[in-house]
């Protein structure tokens, strides 16, 4: 057993902890205390956290240690203060990989749990902020030890550095009528298609994808993925008529128009007597009114996704948030599914081939601009990409730049042409 | 005990049709619609007439082997051992019988300790970082703030009396891995690292160099060793170095604040989605239960209770309101700090003739 030298009689310490063992919500101070009597390096870590909430200071420093074969999934943490907590030398989280859209069975918990237990410090989280099952507290031979042990049943180390990342995320079809596509079939789909990345890092930087079912997107991927997935549909949006007329008595006109119609923000919908009408054409599949009426309303058939690029927090150059890259994509079909993984090749051949050491894609894009960047994964500019055309007019048209700089000879772009006298067709 | 054999390598994600709850899997791609039952309890019905219903509970996100083990038994009795985790770290206990509903809830609550909300317009669980308990850069606690500022919100988790959900991060640095939320918290650092120039040979300097977003940070020869300099009035104390570098210290434990931010959404419903904006500054770092954040988010809490209309969230409406509104309404005072000064500073003056007088 690995954890097991060290001063094992160590009391427990911790006053300020203490406090917050009280209270509603449950306490993991309570939880660790009640377990460090099976684990002396839980006595030694509450020890320390209580220093730090005493001096309000931070003992860990990283460092780096991998599975053998992986270069990645092993955050390790040593402590500065292991002269006075032996154990805690060595302490660090092992990331697994967590199911698609976290559903798990007992079986697999007590797995993850006796694993954590007999390795190392035996403290889950579920979940990390990118996902991941995290496991704490284990030394060297013991994040070995764990990580062979779970991946002998079945399980896989996570993400980490400049790698892609474990993805997530929501539930999805398996239990929510919004959900516009498969979620858990393609998170799965793209983990073990693009497993050597997420376990060598070989990119730049980091990159996270996130899936939502649709445009409420319950797994945060719009401003927390590199690439968000986001499902949505085409054409007519499916309205029940006899739900709706229910919905209107139950609730009453004046709440239809106060918190659908005039909530909609094409305002795409109208109500006359009891008949809702949608223009379809104008909905941007927000999902407000079908989140207020949802037995009335339903997303269309024409099932398929809106994919994102470049979200990412503040370091370096500010927040990004995602904006399109592809209006719509079906996502239903192994050759989809195919389709996507093809895209996503092209995506990170020209970011890696021409990205700054730790740059994420979206900062990249700020810098070399998204016209550029179309280019270079071989996308068509198309105006569902932005909010609004460009209010600098510096601007460098090939087509109109004289041939002896390099440009076109004809100085008539193929962009608009005045239709020819006459050419109208009276009917 | 150790094991020496060499486990399959790249097995990817689980396979997770395993772990569906038989309703899942049977209707899996026809659900029809949900209703929520009472504030942590959902009901999902199926095409096929199947009904699923969800008991949500907050948990603590960080637990010991044995209290998975209790939540484990807790499945086993009710929900054929199935459960799912969210986004925000709450539990999601599946049932299919729902005479066994109150049962269920009872021992979640009882039994296990872990409330039962967090659904609809109400306050969710707190997607939060690691801080002191294991991370390497923190200047603050996570688990801890997180579990004092939900002992306060206990009632808002457990009731749905919001105009829509509150979404709620904390974070214990300024790279804000849990990210924006309709209230974040982060920590702030207040002046420029300090270098340890005896300790530079353990970081790669082209990188400590290149990470600088403000370009602040100059290569130098100090005391005869290799290291770097800072042009103190470019650096923006913003901590990326320290990232790349652990002898280039940002943190100090007698001048790191809190601020609180409101208005991130990631939802796409009625409007785009927002990041959080500054909203008060200066709160102290208050071990072990952070009274004064607390008091901060209450505050918030209150006034767009009051004044938030059905479906707008936190952010929308202060939108609608004005945020010298929001101001007036919190009491919170309005600074020159709360002017941007980033690259889309000027975008997010107010730049029209359209003010309330």
């Amino acid at each position: 057993m690995s954890n097991e030298m060290g001063s094992q009689g160590m009391a427990l310490r911790t006053p300020m902890l203490n406090e917050l063992e009280s209270g509603p919500w449950p306490s993991f101070v309570k939880d660790l205390k009640e377990y460090s009597k099976k684990k002396p390096q839980v006595v030694q870590l509450l020890n320390q956290l209580e220093d730090s909430y005493e001096n309000k200071w931070n003992y860990w420093l990283g460092k780096i240690i991998n599975v053998p074969g992986y270069g990645g999934g092993v955050i390790a943490r040593v402590s500065e203060k292991a002269d006075q907590y032996p154990l805690l030398a060595n302490f660090h989280t092992v990331r697994i990989i967590e199911p698609p859209g976290w559903v798990y069975n007992t079986e697999a918990l007590r797995d993850l749990a006796d694993a954590a237990e007999q390795h190392g410090a035996g403290i889950l989280q579920f979940h990390g902020m990118s996902g991941d099952i995290l496991l704490l507290g284990f030394d060297d031979a013991g994040s070995m030890s764990v990580a062979e042990d779970l991946m002998g049943s079945g399980w896989d180390i996570g993400g980490s550095g400049a790698a892609m990342r474990t993805l997530q995320c929501c539930v999805g079809q398996a239990r929510c009528e919004m959900a516009c596509y498969d979620t858990m079939k393609a998170t799965k789909f793209i983990t073990d298609s693009f497993i050597e990345f997420l376990h060598r890092p070989e990119f730049v930087y980091k990159f996270k994808f996130k899936l939502s079912g649709c445009g409420n997107d319950c797994s945060n991927s719009i401003v927390r993925s590199d690439m968000p997935i986001i499902g949505t549909w085409r054409g007519p949006m499916q309205i029940d008529q006899e739900k709706v007329a229910e919905f209107i008595d139950a609730k009453g006109l004046e709440y239809l128009i106060d918190n659908v119609i005039t909530r909609c923000p094409t305002r795409c919908i109208s109500v006359k007597g009891k008949t809702l009408k949608v223009e379809d054409e104008e909905c941007v599949h927000c999902m407000h009114c079908i989140n207020v009426m949802h037995k009335a309303l339903k997303p269309g058939k024409d099932r398929g996704v809106t994919i994102l690029v470049g979200g990412h927090r503040t370091l370096k150059i500010g927040d990004t948030m995602s904006s399109v890259l592809v209006p719509f994509m079906k996502l239903e079909t192994d050759e989809d599914l195919e389709n996507l993984k093809e895209f996503i090749e092209r995506v990170w051949e020209f970011w890696n081939d021409n990205g700054m050491d730790h740059e994420r894609i979206g900062e990249f894009i700020h810098r070399v601009g998204m016209a550029t960047f179309l280019d270079g994964v071989g996308l068509e500019a198309d105006a569902r990409m932005i909010a609004r055309p460009r209010t600098s007019p510096y601007i460098k048209f090939e087509e109109l730049a004289p041939s002896r700089f390099g440009g076109e000879t004809t100085h008539k772009p193929q962009v608009w042409n005045r239709e020819p006298e006459g050419a109208e067709t009276a009917d | 005990m150790s094991n020496n054999a060499m486990a399959p390598r790249d097995q990817g994600a689980p396979d997770y049709t395993k772990y569906l709850h038989p309703l899942m899997a049977k209707n899996y791609g026809q659900w029809d619609y949900h209703e929520r039952v009472r504030p942590g309890v959902l009901v999902h019905v199926a095409e096929s007439g199947d009904k699923l219903f969800t008991v949500r509970a907050g948990s603590p996100r960080t637990m010991s082997a044995d209290t998975v083990r209790k939540v484990c038994d807790v499945a086993d009795k009710f929900c054929q051992g199935f459960v799912r985790f969210t986004t925000r770290s709450n539990i999601e206990f599946l049932l299919g019988d729902e005479s066994k509903l109150d049962a269920l809830i009872q021992e979640v609550e009882q039994g296990l300790g872990w409330p039962v909300g967090g659904t609809g317009p109400s306050v969710s669980n707190i997607s939060h970082t690691q801080g002191w308990l294991h991370c390497n850069l923190p200047g603050s606690d996570a688990a801890g703030s997180v579990k004092a500022l939900m002992d306060d919100l206990i009632e808002e988790f457990k009731t749905e009396s919001f105009p829509n959900r509150v979404h709620i991060s904390s974070s214990c640095c300024q790279i804000n891995c849990a990210s924006h939320g309709d209230i974040s918290v982060i920590v702030q650092h207040h002046h420029v690292p300090r270098i340890n120039h005896d300790n530079m040979q353990i970081c790669e300097l082209p990188k400590v160099v290149a990470i600088c977003p403000a370009a602040a940070i100059r290569p130098a020869v100090v005391n005869g060793k290799e290291s770097v300099q800072i042009v103190q009035e470019k650096c923006m104390y913003c901590g990326a170095c320290h990232g790349q570098c652990p002898s280039m210290e940002i943190r100090d434990a007698q001048t790191d604040t809190l601020s609180i931010w409101v208005g991130g959404k990631m939802s796409n419903a009625r409007s785009a989605p927002t990041f959080m904006k500054l909203a008060v500054w200066g709160l102290p770092n208050n071990p072990p239960r952070w009274p004064e954040v607390s008091d901060a988010i209450k505050r918030i809490l209150k006034a767009y209770k009051e004044g938030g209309k059905d479906w707008e969230r936190l952010g929308e409406w202060i939108e609608r309101i004005g945020w010298q509104r929001f101001f007036e309404k919190t009491g919170f005072p309005f600074t020159k700090y709360h002017i941007d000064d980033s690259p889309e500073a000027l975008s997010n003056l107010n730049r029209s003739a359209m003010v309330r007088l």
